[in-house]
């Protein structure tokens, strides 16, 4: 009755005869949503394969953040289906609470906790969801946080760090919970230009390591270096995905080239 | 002819005085004390020349004179023939019970309203929202007297009382309530009571740091509480035989006897203090509770923790902290509220000590400052308590 | 992978309309679904009998407590002592002075309320520091009017009257102790959160009895006080105090930059505080005002323990005319209503200027 934690998934996806490829650890198909009459997201497909590394750019409003938060179901889609790791996504919460398990989701606001340490962030979720013992759950966020090199803030609160410290224990938080994805939602837009760097060169260190990423950004440096495959999305399609060095020098779409254009020219 | 030189040389230096940065101040601040000085002179002056004129007695020998009324509702023992003194004391008693009663009632009723307000069920919402505008929106003597000349007034004699099971009764006159009596025996059951509340707070404890260790067990067993909580009170009273007994109201003549009492003044100040101040504390509580930003539910959610824990660990510390000093300002505003009392005669300190008391003594200024200092009193301690809390929230965080 | 762009569709049938909604928002889950059920069963109870109380089996109009023989309520009770209840005793054939200053604040109140009208600056002017005056002279008499006392004044015209005075006459003093309080002088700083703080942590019932037998000690005896005006004095000591804290609150929002704009441009404190810092900061004070105002009204209900027939009072005494014997309900259910009616409409009001004000910034 009371729940303020809308809970998205609500809306049972419909059901699709669709086989899903057991290599790919995210599998998206003939995804649909609507907000109220608009059409956010039209007939979406996308599979990432483990170790994989995916950027996803586009204008603003073109909904790609919308995308990666149907992802671990922050937002509720009506048609279509997507399957993480195995566990397709319906409205049993037991359902939603396993795929958010696995996906790690670094946010453009960062989101840390006020109330609670940078240690006690990191260790939250793996105490109370992992159920790990609170001194173990310290030694991996420690070892998380020497990783994006701030250990000595451990005891600090999220409101005596700079922004880009802030976001490297927001990494830090979710590897806590040693994810199968990491999903990032414009990880450095809200950051001054100086501490941008530091996010990306973290962000960088983890592509190194391996991890599954998918990351909503505008940082096309990023992108060139990083990343396996390049989406770009306008007005909720995905109009053209290829590897970056194909994506970048010879893009197929008028779309495409008019975005790169005034994303690369300013 | 000098001294016109002196003077316009002091004109002078005045004058620079007051152009100088760093003594205007101090001259102005001069002038202020001096002006607010005169004031109280002039006031007490006027004061004494008034009462010496009217022949009333000024200090505060009548705390000791015989107060020569009764009150209907008395905490400690009282009778016309104790002093005013001792009337003082049934006043503040009796304010300091009916706040404390009040503020226990409106917080729960208050946080109910406000959780209900955000609840996901629509008609759940507008019930509440509909409850919050109706009675902050009427004023809190016309909800007294509603309750009080309107319904409570409206109540069968004690004669035809309406009975729920034999044990409680409520007519006119009050609502009766049966009263535990506590016998011999009883003593070793109370102490187990303490005992169990102890051990279930230390078997908590050891709970969690079990599970904080190891990660193994969950973290809160209510079963094995509430186990502990009954069973151990439970096994010594059998073993010990202790007996309880009930004194239950009954009709004697034209009116009950025996019981817990709770006459209509009080039940008619409480019923509005309480939806009053919850109308309000349900708002402080919604506006707390939406304070914590969205962001903040949906990085707890893509953690993987569940609803429940989203709000226990991360939304209600966030809350608690935006709710607290307008709660407490609730609070206060509902101890001072309760003063409204006087209006249908419940005994409370303005009441029995600022009309009664006042009345019979004519020593106003003594009464009202002493009537006001316990408020003072009150609502001063509490933002010495509030600013504390205030500093050191400030101090961790940031 | 082309040009090609999917057109927009329409929402599936599943996800929008009258029953998906109601399968969201009152029965999404079993909890949800009891609370529904149970409130339209209250709502089942309670609405049918209310209404026919109230407005099919009532009585409406009548000379006295006999008129009233049905099931109903006596809304004749209130029909007949309207008259009383919107202007207290004063006298018939001049209760057109009542109804001009009734006019006047419809009138000011639309004038401030609507965009569009002009001149706001001097309307505001006049309603700050005319008014009051204006309305002293309508209501008591002199200068050509004949002189109506003030224990003849009463009802709902003595409720605004209290709350407008009050108010209005708080709000310089409040401007000033918010001034003191943040004063750099130690010796005005204390003074005036004293003051402060003091009013603020007494009932005003208290102040109230001060007002009225106090205040006649503190002057010199030939000095004699009205017991409207004594009771007013007292309203304003302690509205003073709570207008003082909501004018901090607009105060600590100005930019400190702006305190160090002015000393730059070498105007004085006081032509700083009036020409840049007030002007500022009574703009966010607006719905800080407008909520102690509402907190001021419905206060005013207080002076009927020192004899003054408000609204309140007046319907309380009607309720022990003999005539007129077992309509409690009915008279508190049309005061609460009167009461609820100018709160609810001002604090809507006020929650309109808050977020105009978010919007603005």
């Amino acid at each position: 009755m009371i729940d303020y934690l809308d809970e998205p998934c609500l809306q049972k996806p419909l059901s699709q005869t669709l086989e899903q490829k057991a290599s790919s650890l995210i599998d998206i198909r003939g995804l649909n949503k609507w907000y109220g009459q608009f059409h956010v997201l039209r007939d979406i497909d996308l599979q990432i394969h483990k170790g994989e590394k995916v950027v996803i750019c586009g204008p603003s409003g073109s909904g790609k953040s919308t995308l990666i938060r149907c992802i671990n179901c922050l937002e509720e889609h009506q048609q279509g289906s997507i399957v993480v790791d195995g566990t397709r996504l319906t409205n049993d919460l037991d359902n939603i609470e396993t795929i958010r398990r696995e996906v790690g989701m670094v946010f453009q606001q960062f989101n840390l906790f006020p109330h609670l340490t940078i240690l006690e962030n990191c260790t939250l979720a793996p105490i109370w969801v992992r159920k790990q013992a609170k001194k173990e759950a310290e030694k991996v966020a420690m070892e998380y946080l020497e990783r994006v090199q701030i250990p000595d803030q451990a005891h600090k609160y999220p409101g005596q760090l700079s922004g880009g410290q802030q976001q490297r224990v927001a990494i830090a938080r979710s590897l806590c919970m040693n994810p199968e994805v990491m999903l990032f939602d414009e990880p450095t837009s809200a950051l001054d230009p100086e501490m941008i760097k530091e996010v990306l060169d973290v962000m960088i260190e983890l592509a190194r390591e391996g991890m599954t990423m998918l990351c909503v950004t505008h940082e096309m440096g990023f992108a060139r270096t990083v990343a396996d495959r390049v989406i770009f999305m306008d007005e909720g399609q995905i109009i053209e995905q290829a590897p970056p060095a194909e994506f970048f020098d010879n893009p197929r779409s008028e779309r495409t080239r008019q975005f790169l254009g005034q994303v690369l020219n300013h | 002819m000098s001294e016109r030189v002196s003077r316009t040389t002091f004109y002078k230096r005045l004058s620079r005085l007051w152009r100088n940065g760093d003594s205007r101040p101090l001259l102005m601040q001069a002038l202020v004390v001096l002006v607010v000085l005169l004031l109280v002179v002039w006031v007490i002056n006027n004061t004494m020349n008034n009462l010496e004129h009217r022949g009333i007695s000024t200090g505060f020998d009548f705390l000791s004179q015989e107060a020569g009324f009764g009150i209907i509702q008395t905490l400690v023992e009282y009778d016309e023939s104790h002093s005013y003194g001792r009337t003082f004391t049934v006043g503040v008693l009796n304010t300091l019970l009916v706040s404390s009663l009040g503020i226990a009632f409106a917080t729960v009723l208050g946080f109910l309203v406000g959780i209900a307000r955000l609840s996901a069920n629509w008609l759940l919402a507008r019930a509440a929202s509909v409850f919050i505008e109706t009675f902050r929106n009427i004023p809190l003597l016309l909800q007294i007297f509603f309750w009080y000349f309107a319904v409570l007034a409206a109540l069968p004699h004690p004669r035809r009382s309406l009975a729920f099971g034999d044990m409680i009764f409520l007519n006119l006159r009050g609502l009766y309530l049966p009263q535990p009596v506590i016998e011999q025996g009883l003593m070793p059951v109370l102490a187990s009571v303490v005992v169990a509340i102890v051990t279930a707070l230390v078997v908590r404890a050891t709970i969690r740091q079990h599970r904080l260790r190891t990660g193994q067990g969950t973290i809160a067993m209510p079963w094995l509480l509430l186990g502990v909580l009954v069973g151990m009170p439970a096994l010594v009273w059998h073993f010990s035989g202790a007996t309880l007994s009930v004194e239950l109201p009954q009709l004697r003549g034209f009116n009950f006897r025996g019981g817990i009492t709770i006459i209509p003044e009080l039940g008619a100040l409480l019923l509005a203090l309480t939806i009053y101040t919850a109308a309000f504390i349900a708002e402080v509580v919604r506006a707390g509770i939406e304070s914590v930003p969205k962001g903040q539910k949906e990085a707890a959610a893509a953690l993987g923790l569940k609803p429940g824990k989203v709000m226990t660990l991360v939304v209600i510390p966030q809350a608690m902290k935006v709710i607290i000093p307008p709660l407490t300002n609730q609070y206060l505003n509902l101890a001072k509220n309760s003063s409204l009392a006087t209006a249908i005669g419940y005994p409370d300190l303005v009441s029995v000590f600022a009309g009664t008391t006042l009345n019979q003594t004519g020593q106003a200024v003594e009464v009202i400052a002493m009537t006001m200092a316990v408020y003072l009193t009150i609502s001063l301690s509490v933002s010495l308590l509030m600013n504390i809390y205030n500093r050191r929230v400030a101090l961790i965080e940031r | 992978m082309s040009d090609q762009m999917i057109p927009a569709r329409k929402p599936p049938k599943q996800s929008v309309g009258l029953l998906v909604w109601s399968k969201n928002n009152l029965f999404a889950s079993l909890p949800s679904t009891v609370a529904t059920v149970l409130i339209v069963y209250g709502l089942y109870l309670l609405l049918p009998p209310v209404v026919q109380w109230g407005l099919l089996d009532a009585t409406w109009w009548g000379s006295d407590g006999t008129a009233c023989t049905t099931e109903g309520a006596c809304w004749a009770f209130v029909t007949a002592r309207l008259d009383q209840f919107i202007y207290g005793f004063y006298p018939q054939d001049h209760q057109w002075r009542a109804n001009v200053f009734f006019f006047q604040l419809v009138l000011l109140i639309g004038w401030l309320t609507i965009k569009a009208t002009p001149g706001k600056k001097w309307v505001l002017g006049y309603a700050l520091l005319l008014m009051p005056l204006v309305s002293w002279w309508l209501l008591y008499g002199g200068l050509g009017l004949k002189i109506v006392a003030t224990h003849q004044w009463g009802g709902l015209m003595l409720t605004l009257l209290l709350a407008l005075c009050g108010m209005v006459a708080s709000l310089p003093f409040g401007i000033l102790l918010a001034l003191g309080r943040r004063s750099n002088m130690p010796v005005i700083r204390a003074l005036s959160t004293a003051y402060i703080e003091m009013w603020r942590g007494v009932p005003l019932i208290t102040v109230l009895f001060m007002a009225s037998v106090m205040l006649p000690l503190f002057v010199p005896e030939q000095v004699v006080f009205d017991k409207l005006l004594r009771a007013l004095i007292g309203i304003v000591m302690f509205q003073a105090a709570y207008m003082a804290e909501v004018v901090r609150g607009g105060l600590q929002a100005i930019p400190k930059g702006q305190f160090e704009a002015f000393g730059s441009l070498g105007l004085s404190y006081w032509q700083g505080m009036v020409l840049i810092i007030l002007p500022q900061a009574m703009k966010l004070v607006i719905p800080g005002v407008v909520n102690t105002f509402i907190a001021l009204f419905k206060d005013t209900s207080l002076v009927l323990v020192i004899g003054l027939f408000d609204l309140l009072a007046i319907v309380q005494a009607g309720l022990n005319d003999p005539a007129w014997l077992g309509f409690a309900v009915e008279g508190y259910l049309f005061a609460g209503f009167v009461f609820w009616a100018f709160c609810y409409g001002m604090s809507k009001y006020s929650q309109r200027l808050e977020q105009q004000l978010h919007q603005g910034r």
